[in-house]
């Protein structure tokens, strides 16, 4: 194998690897955009992870097997928006502190998802998932072929909802809103802005875009479901969120970083490379810790009353 | 787009609202009528902003109603308010940092909020419009976070009129401005008025008086006065205000100035931006002596307070405490060394909310030999000491044991002003040390001050109340673009040559 | 407002959140197709039936109690320690190699030193974080997150590898688990036949020693300060970077010995799984004692009862034991939310005048006020 190939391989297995970390770390953005921190992330993931799971485990057969993926990706995006609006009534209308409640929810979810799938599944079964789409001409492409236009088709609307986000957070009312309930939401408050309901809006996309991220680990990536599925995708949207400042282009390029160390990682084990495999595995949470550490946060742009819950009526 | 009809006149009838512990407004009553200035004077805690805000439908009043041209208005939020032609510039102005003037302006503006599309080309327009009538010039490109205080309240104005207000509620609107600021502000009203009624809320008695018809006073929430503005003095009304005539305690300016104690010469601290907020700083405060520094906001006085305290990097300088070289130390080290300070913002940099009035009596000086051994705290001499200072410094409080930061304001500073004093400090910095408190506790606090000078102690006062300035203040400072442009002995001190001064005008 | 109403209140929003943490779980239990209320009954009491769930119950409970000391500190000092699962495995990895490796020690040497080489190692481990935050302004709730994940790699490596039982690997089924202790490491059992060991009292112990320390000590003040108000303490001349780096540590230490314990005290041999949650479980003991000794002691008590409990309806009623995460995440959930309500005076006010106030008659005008002497004219 020449290095050309190898690199090629490890972009053609890393670029899908980070639809699920891009898609949730989105959703995180319009939650901490519009003030609220959500840790529950990883929570609402191994969910949608897992109710995505059931249609096409269910329905190998019949007349809706042939919806059972769309079905998968509703089910996991109308439970993530409901776990969403759970942690808005926590947070938001109860004011709790959003670091813990996050964990509470990342508890529930994990808990929830790990009892279903033991009592309706029981043990590792796979699944068909969802088909690679490979994009006539443009895949015979030489390198950037594999590379960028030979996925499933949600990678590609994955990809397509970063311009999206760009445009819906800085084009769009809504958007102005999002940001001016994260920054100030008094003054958003003296405005017209209705700040309790816009960040349980933005929460309930969020929670969607959660579960859509989890639905793609269970349909599209692992075509399987475990209890650790996730495994910390969820905490790493977070930090990308932080990483990215906000700002849909940034995050994009912080989970290719990420998936590309996890493809990496992999590629190092199928190479044969003597090193202990765990430490290939801590390799992308490493690459978190040091991402944090180095990147310089401006709050100057950035959601300035992130984490803090509003109340109108609590005098200055 | 709402209604343009006129507001004839406008009525608040019997306004209650209560908070926890706080009859925030008694059955308050009030009426403006069309191109009618009003007054709202009172006291901080009297509650002025808690009634603008509920005319403003943030708040819902547990009893009363509001009357526009002879009709109730019910209003459950400010949309409905702005609908009504009222429009509020608040005190802490309402603008999002990190969005432009434009965006700000079309957060509020329902009209051009289209499901996929923000209409800011229309906004834009009615800017332009607004402040072309108006003669209030704005950029609408421009980051609220690169504007100053004067160009934000012109913002502020343009956004509410850009509402289409035809009703306009200025809360403290001259706190931050120069004297020649406000004059200014004071003119362009008056021009307003032949299309708006306004309400004026302040409790600086001679902007009442040069601007408005008629006054309502308000006191502990209720209406203590109301009434034509010219038939009164401003004593008259300062009596009104506090319900007894206050005498603020003025420096009698006998000299008194012994050695030198602090001495900052060319000091350069960077501000949260990363400019340079000090550029050259230098001054000097001996023993005995209220030094006064004056200025607008944001011209470095928060960046001065921090380096003295310890709590922010020192470029380059040099600060001297009693000789001793304390730039860049530790804030524990500066402590020691003998600095008092009474912080900006007083609930979370003077004291730990959750903490009990005695811990926080003790904060700087629990690891003392006086309060611990062996790294065991003393509770009885903890509470020794909790007793003895409410006595003297006059903390009204159940207990001792209670959290501070159920305190009121002014108890709270007193918490502080107990805490620094009795550790017997060389240099006393006091950042505002009255700014939101009523009369009383103020009266309490200048006259702890002027006693702690007469004792010897070297005060470096900031503050942006000229008059507090001139009352207390041997010599005053004026801070601009982060140097000291002029060091003014207290009796050539006026307000025109110090708003000169504050705008960064030549010294005539 | 007086105290009855308070304590009314108070009544019902604590019974309303554990309502509300009930439901959560009800709801997860009634999709599998379980019957809820036997679920809990049997969650709740069959442990308590006979010696063996009594003593299982202060079993699990031990951890638990270190664990949440340890996160008590770090909450009262501002700082979200979720990495306690982590701090617990290199408190394990770190008490295994004091013990395998330094052979021939009595007793009354050997395992005090396995105990503090738990400590130590859970300490370093929660340092990192710790540092991260006071040096580089690290959001310490996703840097312990990653470190748990990290943590758990380099268990399984040393499990694996370094410390792996050289029987294992004879007999070639290669179970990832170290040898088992000296008996010289081994915490004694307080009542023979039963797992219940002496970590209890070192638990107990430590729990007034915390208690001392965080109210008692120059340097528990200058903790809880930071944590309530870190402006505040910065202005006052505490070093707040430092206080935040011992907090950390401190409750690194903390799961580390918690760590030590359970292996010393239980397993005797650091096996895969050995930290089962606890690190996790921890973090909703501390919160529901209220971040007090007083109060965790018995809070780890009953989440060793719930963790027993559901273990046991595992096997009685077919609810997978996950279900226990359900519970303790729906609780965390209720908890910060009742402490909301309770902490906030305005929203006591507003149910009392919901409650209480009868609407004044219709609202009087500005002649009415007049005439009443109410405005001066």
């Amino acid at each position: 194998m020449s290095i050309l190939d190898i690199i090629m391989n490890i972009l053609a297995i890393g670029v899908p690897f980070s639809v699920a970390l891009l898609l949730a770390a989105l959703g995180e953005m319009f939650n901490q955009r519009a003030g609220v921190f959500n840790l529950g992330c990883e929570g609402i993931m191994s969910m949608g992870a897992f109710l995505a799971f059931l249609p096409p485990f269910f329905l190998k057969t019949g007349a809706l097997a042939p919806w059972a993926n769309l079905l998968g990706f509703a089910g996991a995006a109308a439970a993530g928006a409901v776990l969403g609006l759970l942690f808005a009534l926590v947070t938001v209308s109860f004011r709790a502190p959003q670091g813990i409640a996050g964990i509470g929810l990342q508890m529930l979810g994990w808990g929830a998802a790990g009892t279903l799938f033991r009592h309706y599944v029981g043990g590792v079964t796979g699944i068909g998932g969802v088909p690679p789409l490979p994009i006539p001409f443009l895949s015979q492409i030489p390198f950037f072929g594999p590379v960028l236009f030979n996925h499933n088709i949600v990678a590609y609307l994955a990809f397509l909802a970063v311009p999206a986000s760009w445009y819906v957070l800085f084009k769009t009312p809504w958007g102005l809103k999002v940001r001016a309930a994260g920054t100030h939401p008094r003054a958003a408050d003296t405005m017209g802005i209705k700040v309790t309901r816009v960040r349980y809006q933005a929460l309930a996309l969020g929670g969607a875009m959660a579960g859509l991220a989890g639905a793609y680990l269970s349909l599209c990536q692992a075509k399987m479901f475990a209890d650790d599925i996730v495994a910390g995708r969820g905490s790493i949207a977070v930090a990308l969120v932080y990483f990215g400042r906000w700002h849909p282009a940034w995050i994009l390029s912080g989970a290719l970083l990420f998936s590309l160390a996890q493809a990496l990682q992999l590629s190092i084990q199928v190479l044969g490379i003597k090193f202990p495999y765990e430490f290939a595995v801590m390799l992308p949470y490493a690459l978190v810790i040091a991402v944090l550490a180095f990147s310089r946060r401006s709050r100057l742009r950035g959601p300035a009353e992130l984490g803090k819950p509003y109340d109108r009526e609590t005098r200055i | 787009m709402p209604s343009t009809k006129r507001i004839e006149s406008l009525r608040l009838e019997g306004i209650t609202k209560r908070f926890p512990g706080v009859l925030a407004c008694d059955d308050i009553s009030l009426e403006v009528g069309a191109g009618e200035v009003l007054a709202l004077v009172g006291e901080n805690g009297a509650g002025k902003t808690t009634l603008m805000n509920i005319l403003m439908g943030l708040y819902q009043p547990d009893y009363g109603r509001i009357v526009i041209n002879g009709e109730e208005a019910r209003f459950r939020g400010p949309s409905d308010a702005f609908a009504a032609g009222i429009g509020m510039v608040h005190q802490h102005f309402m603008l999002v940092p990190n969005m432009t003037v434009t965006e700000n302006v079309a957060l509020g503006l329902k009209e051009l909020h289209h499901p996929f599309h923000l209409d800011l080309a229309s906004a834009r327009r009615r800017i332009a419009e607004v402040s072309e009538r108006h003669q209030l010039a704005v950029n609408p490109e421009a980051y609220v976070w690169q504007l100053s205080v004067g160009e934000q309240q012109r913002v502020e104005l343009v956004k509410t009129l850009c509402f289409g207000a035809r009703f306009l509620i200025l809360d403290e609107p001259t706190s931050a401005l120069t004297p020649q600021e406000t004059d200014e502000l004071i003119e362009r009203l008056k021009r307003m008025t032949a299309e708006l009624s306004v309400i004026f809320i302040s409790h600086k008695l001679g902007e009442v008086k040069a601007l408005c018809d008629r006054v309502t006073i308000l006191r502990q929430g209720r209406v203590a006065f109301n009434g034509r503005t010219q038939d009164h003095t401003s004593g008259d009304l300062a009596a009104l205000m506090t319900g007894h005539e206050v005498n603020l305690p003025r420096n009698a300016c006998v000299e008194a100035c012994g050695e030198q104690r602090l001495k900052v010469s060319a000091l350069m601290v960077r501000g949260d931006r990363g400019n340079l907020a000090l550029n050259g700083l230098d001054l000097e405060l001996r023993s005995g002596e209220i030094l006064g520094i004056a200025g607008v906001s944001g011209n470095g006085q928060r960046e001065l307070a921090d380096a003295l305290a310890g709590l922010r990097k020192v470029e380059s300088g040099s600060i001297g405490l009693c000789g001793e070289e304390i730039a860049n130390r530790r804030p524990r080290a500066i402590i020691d060394a003998g600095m008092g300070y009474i912080p900006e913002d007083r609930h979370t940099e003077g004291i730990v909310p959750s903490f009990s009035i005695k811990e926080n009596l003790v904060l700087k000086d629990f690891a003392s030999q006086r309060f611990s051994t062996a790294s065991f705290l003393r509770l009885e001499r903890i509470d020794e000491n909790a007793e003895e200072l409410r006595e003297r410094f006059d903390i009204r409080a159940s207990s001792t044991a209670t959290s501070a930061g159920s305190l009121s304001g002014g108890n709270i500073q007193k918490v502080i002003l107990a805490r620094e004093l009795a550790r017997g400090p060389k240099v006393l910095v006091a950042v505002y040390p009255t700014r939101g408190l009523d009369m009383g506790a103020e009266e309490f606090i200048h006259a702890q001050l002027l006693e702690r000078r007469a004792e010897g102690v070297a005060i470096l006062l900031i503050s942006e109340e000229l008059e507090e300035l001139m009352n207390l203040s041997d010599r005053i400072a004026v801070i601009y673009k982060g140097r000291i442009s002029k060091v003014l002995e207290a009796p050539e001190a006026t307000r025109r040559r110090l708003g000169m001064l504050m705008a960064g005008l030549a010294d005539e | 407002m007086n105290k009855g109403f308070n304590a009314l209140y108070g009544t019902i929003v604590i019974a309303a959140s554990a309502l509300a943490a009930i439901a959560m779980a009800a709801v997860i239990l009634i999709a599998v197709g379980a019957d809820a209320l036997g679920t809990f009954r049997v969650i709740l009491t069959d442990p308590l039936k006979d010696t063996f769930g009594l003593t299982e119950i202060l079993v699990r409970a031990v951890p638990l109690i270190l664990i949440a000391l340890g996160i008590a500190v770090a909450f009262r000092s501002g700082i979200l320690n979720i990495g306690a699962e982590g701090q617990m495995q290199a408190g394990i990895i770190a008490a295994t190699a004091a013990a395998l490796y330094l052979p021939g020690l009595p007793k009354a040497v050997l395992l005090p030193l396995v105990l503090a080489a738990g400590a130590l190692g859970g300490g370093i481990w929660a340092w990192i974080a710790g540092a991260l935050k006071a040096r580089l302004g690290v959001n310490e709730i996703l840097s312990t997150v990653m470190l748990n994940y990290i943590a758990a790699q380099f268990y399984t490596f040393f499990l694996r590898g370094p410390m792996i039982d050289p029987n294992e690997l004879q007999t070639g089924s290669g179970t990832p688990q170290s040898p088992r202790l000296p008996k010289e490491a081994w915490l004694d059992r307080l009542i023979p036949g039963t797992r219940l060991h002496t970590g209890l009292i070192i638990a107990i112990v430590l729990a007034v020693l915390v208690f001392l320390f965080l109210w008692r000590t120059t340097s528990g003040f200058r903790m809880r300060a930071a944590g309530a108000e870190e402006k505040a303490a910065r202005y006052a001349g505490i070093d707040v970077e430092k206080y935040i780096i011992a907090a950390m540590v401190v409750s690194g230490a903390f799961a580390g010995l918690a760590g030590a314990v359970e292996l010393t005290g239980v397993h005797r041999r650091a096996i895969e799984g050995i930290t089962s949650g606890y690190g996790f479980s921890g973090i909703v003991v501390a919160l529901f004692g209220g971040l007090h000794p007083a109060g965790i002691v018995p809070a780890a008590v009953f989440f060793g009862l719930l963790i027993l409990g559901a273990d046991m309806t595992q096997r009685s009623m077919g609810v997978p034991a996950n279900m226990v995460l359900v519970l303790q995440g729906a609780v965390i959930l209720a908890i910060v939310s009742a402490q909301m309500f309770l902490g906030n005076p305005y929203a006591r006010d507003r149910l009392a005048r919901r409650l209480r106030l009868p609407r004044r008659p219709g609202p009087k005008t500005l002649e009415d006020a007049a005439a009443e002497g109410g405005l001066k004219q």
